[in-house]
């Protein structure tokens, strides 16, 4: 039973890979003259998730478009063993020299484990973790500052907000999440300091129903204005523009799902790592082990304004825009009260945006009510 | 023709059947992928070559099956005990918590003894969790079904605190986790040179207890007592047998298989405990037990050819750019037909003979007229 089974099977392969032989044999010239870099990108979700990960699929496209790339996909790969047999699979099987494995939770254990036995790949991964002193050469992280587009979302919502109190819905208390929101409720203050962000956390990074339930409990008391940080933001922002409220987007943009009621959004722009990583990855120089940047650098964007942003609104966040586009511009610059009343940045002291010191993060700011 | 059950119609039936409705299901799923605009044979060829095509595939297919392998017999067993419970996920998620929180408790031994120590504190957590669904229907008369389901949210919820709070390592600031386990109680490949590459020893413990599980329910005196309290509680309690020690002892051990399976998560890939381990795989051993018949030997081929699909499904979104809801597709049509071809068994062939005879009649009257 069982060899004739595995004969069947040598058989089919046989054929298979005498016909992949044949078919390949008159564009051997060709393959040859141009040699296509494989790229391989991994998803955690769905490609059309309106949120994180559709921001890595919309630069994917893009890179599809380059001449001399060849681009493999694979979405909703769970960070267990199956993310590992999916890079195996596309270095084994696509012949990908380069992987984009996206979610953070794929790093540790999952490209610590292969890019030691594949020394001839490069695995680029999103997520600050690379860490020159423990981790190998030829793995490297890509990171983008959008806590700079988030403060433009609070000054946009400062603006809109009638109620003064702006809702923030996020996965964890966890340093990226805490930085977001305190930029958020930081932009908005600076319109107006007696604005005030609720925070609620839904414990993770896709909790459609949790999402929905907090949307409707900050709407009924009182928020007017909504952002996130979760996976996929699209529930949030139907919700509350179902409840007749604004919202600013957050990963990619939402502008489609709510029109009216969507003011702006902080977006990925990956396109911008994705190229420098990949011209590295071309041109045989050293993989960039360490690719960051914000606004300036066009690792992140904001959505265009939406109809209902006022003339006042649009030209402040175009004034701090301008500044942060000359790199005069510090979000966390002293004197920062967390929401205790303990200060947390003294006066006089501006961490600039590479300052290890963020990364770090585990408190609110003052007017953020919440809890980490 | 085939006039009554013949005795090798049973073991026929019993290859016939699944074979035939995973052909029906292929058949049906190259219909489904031609009306999106893909060719059938390219879609078969991917999926065989995916699944089963080389060393690394069967590696794939292997790795994604071990897992649930342990997580399909937390179903099974309390199954034969005639339970529904379907909590496995958290007794999973608890074996994981389990495994990376003994470390903090106890100085423990590297190498074998260490892994099997952090191993069996994963055994030990899923298998109170289950025996809890077992204990409540038994002597609260609460539906196991619907508890061990609870019970399983409340197991994450109680993870995620201990690996948020208390036992978070303060060096995964954007990913919460505990402390990783030391490299010695770590487990392994089974043979990294050889063919079987990185599959890790998690495969053998599914494969045995498997094994094992299977010739308890049918070889021993309390497997026989069990399957009778599944079969007829009343008639169990009526010959005297211990009813509510052996539906307890049935649940425990289901959970202490999904505990394992958590354990071998944390010791084998992910190497702490952190929300990574919450990945549905003991939602999917329901469907892999079911899919078995809650028999504890045929859950190995079952996941393997659940291992097979999700590793073809792989290959399949990155040649053809299908999504990954597709093979979703593709395993519904399978379970469908597998289970609906549940309706055939013991009748395959004697179905045979009203169309034979119906031929016989038309043929001779065809042959009259020419």
């Amino acid at each position: 039973m069982t060899t004739q089974q595995w004969n069947r099977r040598d058989w089919i392969k046989g054929v298979g890979a005498l016909g992949a032989g044949t078919a390949s044999a008159g564009w051997a010239g060709l393959a040859l003259a141009q040699k296509p870099l494989s790229v391989g990108f991994i998803y955690v979700g769905p490609r059309d998730d309106y949120g994180y990960n559709q921001a890595h699929a919309e630069a994917a496209a893009m890179v599809r478009k380059m001449a001399g790339v060849k681009v493999v996909e694979e979405e909703n790969v769970p960070e267990t063993n199956a993310v590992q047999k999916t890079m195996q699979g596309m270095i084994a099987q696509d012949g990908a020299t380069l992987l984009f494995p996206t979610s953070f939770g794929y790093f540790d254990p999952h490209i610590l484990a292969l890019a030691p036995k594949n020394p001839d790949v490069r695995f680029a991964h999103c997520g600050g973790l690379w860490d020159a002193t423990k981790h190998p050469k030829n793995a490297g992280s890509f990171f983008g500052y959008i806590d700079e587009a988030q403060y433009l979302n609070g000054v946009v919502a400062g603006h809109t907000s009638k109620s003064k109190k702006l809702g923030f819905i996020a996965a964890k208390p966890i340093p990226q999440v805490l930085r977001n929101i305190n930029a958020f409720t930081m932009g908005a203050r600076s319109v107006d300091p007696t604005i005030t962000t609720t925070v609620i956390f839904t414990g993770d990074w896709s909790m459609p129903v949790k999402e929905a339930e907090a949307t409707n409990s900050l709407a009924d008391q009182g928020v007017d204005v909504f952002t996130m940080h979760v996976d996929g933001p699209k529930v949030i922002v139907e919700t509350a523009a179902k409840r007749g409220k604004f919202v600013c987007g957050y990963h990619a943009s939402q502008a489609k799902l709510a029109p009216a009621a969507y003011l702006t959004g902080a977006e990925w722009n990956w396109i911008t790592a994705y190229t420098q990583i990949i011209d590295a990855a071309k041109s045989g120089k050293p993989h960039p082990n360490f690719v960051r940047g914000g606004l300036k650098d066009g690792f992140v964007k904001s959505s265009p304004y939406g109809s209902s942003v006022g003339e006042a609104a649009r030209k402040n966040a175009e004034d701090v825009r301008a500044k942060m586009m000359k790199g005069a511009f510090d979000i966390f610059a002293g004197e920062v009260k967390d929401n205790t009343g303990k200060v947390v940045i003294a006066k006089g002291k501006a961490y600039k945006q590479t300052d290890v010191e963020l990364e770090g993060m585990n408190y609110l700011v003052e007017g953020v009510v919440g809890k980490v | 023709m085939a006039h009554g059950p013949r005795s090798w119609h049973a073991a026929a039936e019993a290859v016939l059947l699944p074979t035939g409705a995973l052909a029906a299901a292929l058949l049906a799923f190259g219909v489904f992928v031609w009306f999106g605009g893909y060719s059938p044979v390219e879609t078969w060829t991917l999926l065989f070559r995916g699944a089963f095509g080389d060393a690394f595939s069967w590696q794939n297919t292997m790795q994604r099956a071990a897992p649930l392998m342990l997580t399909a017999l937390a179903v099974a067993l309390p199954a034969r005990a005639g339970l529904t419970v379907i909590g496995g996920e958290g007794a999973l998620v608890l074996g994981a918590l389990g495994c990376a929180g003994l470390p903090y408790l106890m100085p423990l031994p590297e190498g074998t003894p260490g892994s099997a120590l952090v191993l069996l504190a994963g055994a030990a957590f899923g298998a109170v969790w289950l025996a809890l669904a077992g204990a409540m229907r038994q002597w609260r008369g609460v539906n196991e079904t619907i508890s061990s389901l609870l019970l399983g949210y409340i197991a994450i919820a109680l993870f995620k605190h201990f690996v948020e709070g208390p036992m978070r390592d303060p060096a995964s600031l954007n990913k919460p986790s505990t402390r990783p386990l030391a490299e010695g109680l770590r487990i392994g490949p089974i043979a990294p040179d050889s063919l079987l590459g990185d599959v890790h020893w998690g495969l053998v413990i599914g494969l045995v207890l498997c094994v094992v599980a299977g010739i308890w329910l049918s070889f021993t005196a309390s497997g026989f007592a069990l399957r009778i309290v599944g079969g007829n509680p009343r008639t169990a309690r009526l010959v005297g047998l211990p009813t509510d020690r052996l539906v307890v002892a049935a649940c425990a051990a289901g959970g202490a298989c999904a505990g394992l399976a958590g354990a071998v998560e944390v010791a084998a890939v992910h190497t702490a405990a952190n929300a990574s381990v919450i990945a549905g795989l003991g939602y999917t051993g329901i469907l892999v037990s079911f899919v078995a018949r809650h028999n504890p030997w045929a859950i190995p081929p079952v996941a393997l050819l659940f291992g097979g699909f999700a590793a073809a499904g792989s290959l399949l979104q990155r040649r053809l750019g299908l999504p990954d809801a597709s093979v979703l597709v593709l395993q519904g049509f399978a379970f469908v037909f597998i289970l609906a071809a549940e309706a055939l068994r013991g009748r395959l062939f004697q179905l045979q003979m009203p169309t034979m005879a119906r031929l016989r009649l038309v043929a001779p009257a065809g042959g009259a007229k020419a």
